[in-house]
């Protein structure tokens, strides 16, 4: 009884994108916790050498390179082995509004929010890199596909273009019995979250209107995207997951 | 740096106030359709036209639009 879960990742291969911080570099270190083998990959080589060093079991990979980089995907992918689950994470925050949106914010959120992604999901998949009832899952947003808020236009427009794609990947990879979800946080305690813009007043109110009165933990995001990759979610595909605190019930 | 462009920078960012009401004295913040939309748009104008990347603390701690002024001036490279 005491080793029943349904939720264990043993045997599992786990490619993970952007993992050297907030919730990629969590989602590694609790599927290492649960028996999956994890390669990951992020920009920053030391911090991602730091996600490698916190991974529990053996057999772990990190590839350090920018996905924006056609040639460095193309050997990543050759790299890769065959796949179990793919979490498509790596993603960028900037915020302007509308009246002031740059070209090249413009390019760059959709660049590593959208086009990566997408590209990306392409390739493992054209290589054959995912094995038959593979996960994949993408870390969209409650922002664009359920909720708006001032000076966040370029970033929902990114994230409400994953959920499109996550719903259409999902149709079509069914054929090869592969999963394709997305979770979909509110928001969360991670360094992505730059208090920049906003006073620390407008911070604590905006976390008080959660109905739970708090942030997520980016460790709570990872929960929900092990469901996702686990045999448990078997028959579920196309799946928005949203984690919020409750803040979507307003 | 020019007060009054400053100055009509700024105006430019309220929709319903006459902008010729709008002077360096001004508490912007005071204004009928100041919003938490137009604290941003003045981060982004102050941004885009002196490349002064002021944070929403710096709205909070000014008063008056002479404030905001003498803020962005100390800090233009």
């Amino acid at each position: 009884m005491a080793d029943y879960n349904p939720f264990n990742l043993l045997g599992k291969t786990i490619f993970i994108t952007g993992a050297s911080s907030g919730i990629g570099r969590s989602t590694a270190l609790e599927c290492s916790k649960l028996g999956a083998v994890l390669i990951v990959t992020g920009r920053n080589e030391e911090r991602l050498n730091e996600t490698l060093s916190m991974l529990s079991g053996i057999g772990h990979q990190a590839i350090v390179g920018d996905l924006l980089n056609s040639e460095f995907r193309d050997e990543l992918v050759k790299q890769l082995p065959k796949l179990d689950g793919f979490v498509n994470n790596a993603g960028i925050n900037i915020t302007n509004t509308v009246k002031f949106i740059k070209t090249d914010q413009l390019d760059e959120i959709l660049d590593i929010n959208v086009k990566i992604p997408i590209l990306l999901t392409k390739e493992i998949l054209k290589a054959g890199k995912l094995n038959n009832f593979a996960s994949v899952v993408f870390t969209a947003s409650i922002a664009g596909v359920y909720r708006t808020s001032m000076g966040n236009s370029m970033y929902s427009a990114a994230k409400a273009a994953i959920h499109g794609f996550m719903r259409n990947a999902a149709l079509e990879m069914a054929n090869q019995k592969i999963r394709v979800n997305s979770v979909n946080p509110g928001m969360i305690d991670t360094e992505l979250v730059g208090k920049g813009n906003i006073t620390d007043e407008q911070y604590e109110a905006d976390r008080l209107k959660y109905p739970l009165k708090r942030y997520g933990k980016a460790q709570e995001v990872s929960w929900a995207i092990i469901y996702l990759l686990s045999d448990a979610s078997a028959w579920t595909t196309g799946t928005a997951m949203v984690i919020d605190g409750g803040i979507t019930l307003r | 740096m020019e007060i009054q462009q400053f100055i009509s920078h700024i105006a430019e960012q309220f929709d319903e106030t006459d902008p010729t009401t709008i002077s360096e004295q001004t508490n912007f913040k005071e204004l009928e359709d100041y919003s938490s939309l137009t604290a941003l748009n003045i981060l982004s104008v102050i941004d885009d036209e002196y490349d002064v990347n002021l944070k929403g603390d710096d709205i909070r701690n000014s008063t008056t639009i002479l404030d905001l002024f003498n803020l962005v001036k100390s800090k233009v490279g």
